[in-house]
């Protein structure tokens, strides 16, 4: 917020204002009852490995992150453009292939990659569209700087706490919307609606039935799938309430067995369908493949789309823009080392310190290497990791990431964050003006995840 | 609606309904064991037994005394019937069906299982207690409150209503069973002051030792005592009361789905019994039989909802 420790950056002027006029220990109470609030709401997920936190809150810091209508712009133009490209890549991937014939991706990376899925090929989804919703990890380093850490098009989770973050604020500080025009976000429930049931497969007459699939109520983003499906009105549905009948996927109601036209499914790809991939889930519906692949239900987002943002794809995503949208890409991808080319590895091991090592198929900030805030040990046991399977891990150099604002108790200090905008693909691309921000709570971190103690703020997109 | 929803809100409603009734009982056990002189553990067995679980009791403690009834009943989670048991399966079942509850039902289930977590953490001290049964009953009314005020009035609405009055009626009916002899005229006709004790006590365990003086002009009369709890229609926990809004609930369902189904007689049976009997009638032929009778039919008619309307968890 503060460039060259003296005046605020501009999109901030109006919120410093504000702030200058506060009590400290009145925002601090503040931030209490915000947490109370997230309490009483539910509003909690699941730590994976920790027996006895069951429900745990994520933390909130009440300073909101606020971005330019000038930056935000630039921001939208950047993602569609890669949102574009990641829809025509996977249509391609599935048909002609016609980027591994071009020599831009090798075939090897594709076929086998275990998020390829052979099911899909030949098979064009509902509208073409793939991914119907796709959650762009970005970080800002500099002026109009920002790099793209992650896609994200398999089944992106955070967008409740975007629109409760915002509701949040909105109920704590009535007075600083009136001070600030901010981008409303509060319409993406509708807008998903809209946007899954303008999908919907050839077998569907009259008017869609849309469902929200779950893992169940001990899924660490249980509370997001039912806020999903409360906020679009729509049946929020576990495998176990499913069949296939009559060519359809039909859900048990009270009222006899009824067909589903459109499932937002929150459940990967591997547990769909235990015919077709993993026999032991039972978490998916025997046979949905085979209606999916007759056109009676549309899966969003598609199964197989995996393979779009797996880490071992994205250092060729510049490649991949420009070889279907013919310019080059709007916003930067981080420089990637591909540790199963030897050059690459033995520089990645020479230069452990400087590096963040991330595992090809891992999420969450599990299994990764913060290089410099690592312990030697940290980092020589790593390397014996490394060097035993090259071929699973990425490096990249860390960035040094822009900071924001946060509230502790000696008053405002910063902390690094990235965002995670949202993105709806039907016939059009729209980007809610807004997102996830995620901030590293600890000093220095550059961890936001939830699991490894990061927390979430509001994010403004002022309209200007 | 899934029927997994249908099932998972009708328990919720059980659950909730069983943790205030619980707690009710509690409040009359530990007013018996002050005004009763000399030991009151006695009283506890009879606690025990209103709520079901005298032998379940027994599995875990070698003898009765009124601290651990009062543990058992109220925090014990080996005890599925206890308050927080009932909570805990009341909130999960809320969870389940998240999206079937307004936000305003949903925050005051959530908040009353956080409430009651921390105040039941360790256990309560006598002069604790008061304020825990207040609490909960407190708690228990705001997600009733929450709910008559922000449901829309449609399936869901009927089902969680009809889990709520199956669950009280088969309360009333335990608590009435429980006690039924000190009801019985034969016993004396006139009521001592050792029955009238035990009289206010059942009413105490419904909420209605006021309301009962209002409606029969103060009169500590068993006959009237059993009018009240079992025919009487303004008692909005009488099995009377509770088989008009079953019966009201069922009707709107049959509306809504075009179509009758077993249940609905059940129930119009069930109901026109109450609606038809005389109490001295009713006394005469057994209070007991009537009684056991009834819990039979009122479970009866939960499993024809549930088979009805396709529940499954």
């Amino acid at each position: 917020m503060i460039t060259g420790g003296e005046s605020p950056r501009q999109p901030y002027e109006k919120y410093f204002e504000w702030y200058s006029n506060q009590d400290r220990a009145h925002l601090i109470a503040k931030s209490r009852d915000a947490e109370n609030i997230f309490r009483k709401t539910g509003i909690t997920f699941a730590v994976y490995g920790h027996a006895d936190s069951s429900e745990k809150l994520i933390p909130f810091d009440i300073i909101p992150r606020i971005i330019s209508g000038r930056e935000w712009r630039k921001l939208a133009q950047g993602i569609e453009q890669r949102v574009i490209a990641l829809n025509a890549f996977l249509d391609d991937i599935y048909h002609k292939q016609e980027i591994i014939r071009a020599g831009r991706i090798p075939r090897e990376l594709i076929e086998r990659n275990d998020a390829f899925l052979p099911e899909m090929i030949g098979f064009r989804p509902p509208g073409g569209v793939y991914t119907h919703i796709v959650g762009t990890d970005i970080v800002r380093t500099g002026e109009d700087e920002f790099y793209v850490l992650e896609d994200n098009a398999r089944t992106p989770s955070g967008v409740s706490y975007m629109l409760e973050n915002r509701e949040t604020m909105m109920q704590m500080f009535p007075d600083l919307f009136h001070a600030n025009k901010v981008r409303p976000v509060e319409d993406y429930p509708y807008l998903l609606r809209q946007s899954l049931a303008s999908l919907a497969p050839p077998g569907c007459k009259g008017k869609p039935r849309v469902a929200v699939l779950t893992p169940g109520i001990y899924n660490s983003a249980y509370y997001e799938h039912s806020f999903l499906a409360d906020t679009m009105g729509v049946e929020l549905v576990e495998g176990s309430d499913l069949r296939v009948i009559d060519g359809k996927v039909k859900m048990r109601t009270t009222r006899g067995y009824e067909a589903i036209d459109v499932l937002y499914r929150r459940v990967d790809d591997d547990f769909l369908d235990p015919l077709t991939f993993r026999p032991d889930s039972a978490l998916g519906i025997p046979g949905i493949m085979d209606v999916y692949r007759s056109g009676n239900i549309t899966i969003a987002n598609a199964p197989g789309t995996g393979i779009s943002d797996d880490k071992a794809i994205y250092s060729y995503m510049p490649e991949i823009v420009e070889f279907y949208t013919g310019r080059k890409p709007i916003l930067e991808n981080v420089p990637t080392w591909r540790c199963s080319e030897p050059q690459s590895l033995k520089y990645v091991l020479e230069h452990l310190e400087e590096l963040v090592v991330k595992e090809v198929h891992g999420s969450g900030g599990y299994g990764m290497l913060v290089g410099p805030t690592a312990t030697k040990k940290e980092r020589a046991d790593f390397a014996e990791k490394l060097k035993a399977k090259p071929a699973n891990y990425i490096a990249q150099p860390t960035l040094s990431l822009s900071t924001v604002p946060i509230l502790v108790n000696k008053g405002i200090a910063p902390r690094h964050v990235d965002l995670r905008p949202y993105v709806l693909v039907s016939d059009k691309v729209q980007i809610i003006p807004g997102g996830l921000t995620r901030v590293a709570l600890k000093e220095g971190s550059l961890v936001v995840n939830s699991s490894q103690g990061g927390g979430t703020k509001d994010t403004w997109v002022l309209e200007d | 609606m899934l029927g997994r929803t249908a099932n998972g809100l009708y328990w919720m409603f059980r659950y909730i309904e069983r943790a205030e009734n619980i707690a009710r009982l509690i409040d009359a056990g530990l007013r018996m064991s002050l005004t009763r002189s000399g030991t009151g553990d006695d009283d506890w067995d009879g606690v025990l037994q209103s709520a079901g679980v005298r032998e379940t009791f027994d599995e875990g403690h070698s003898k009765l005394t009124s601290a651990d009834a009062i543990d058992y009943l109220l925090r014990d989670r080996s005890n599925p019937s206890s308050v927080m048991s009932c909570v805990d399966y009341g909130r999960n079942n809320a969870r389940m069906v998240r999206t079937a509850l307004t936000r305003e039902t949903w925050e005051a289930t959530n908040e009353f299982w956080i409430e009651l977590k921390s105040l039941l953490s360790k256990r309560l001290k006598a002069a604790e207690m008061p304020e825990a049964i207040d609490a909960i009953k407190h708690r228990a009314g705001l997600i009733r409150g929450a709910f008559h005020g922000s449901m829309l009035r449609n399936e869901l609405y009927n089902f969680a209503r009809i889990g709520t009055f199956i669950e009280r009626a088969d309360n009333t009916s335990r608590i009435l069973d429980v006690k039924y002899y000190v009801l019985l005229p034969s016993v004396s006709a006139v009521g001592t002051s050792i029955d009238n004790i035990q009289w206010e006590s059942i009413l105490r365990s419904v909420s209605a030792h006021r309301s009962y003086s209002w409606a029969y002009d103060g009169e500590y009369r068993s006959m009237n005592i059993a009018d009240f709890l079992i025919l009487n229609g303004q008692m909005p926990r009488s099995l009377a009361y509770c088989y008009e809004k079953i019966v009201s609930e069922l009707g709107y369902l049959a509306k809504d789905y075009g179509e009758r189904l077993p249940a609905h007689d059940t129930a119009d049976s069930i109901r026109k019994t109450l609606q038809t009997r005389a109490i001295k009638e009713i006394m005469d032929q057994g209070l007991h039989e009537f009684l056991e009778d009834f819990v039979t039919r009122n479970n009866q008619l939960g499993m024809e909802i549930s088979d009805g309307y396709r529940f499954y968890a």
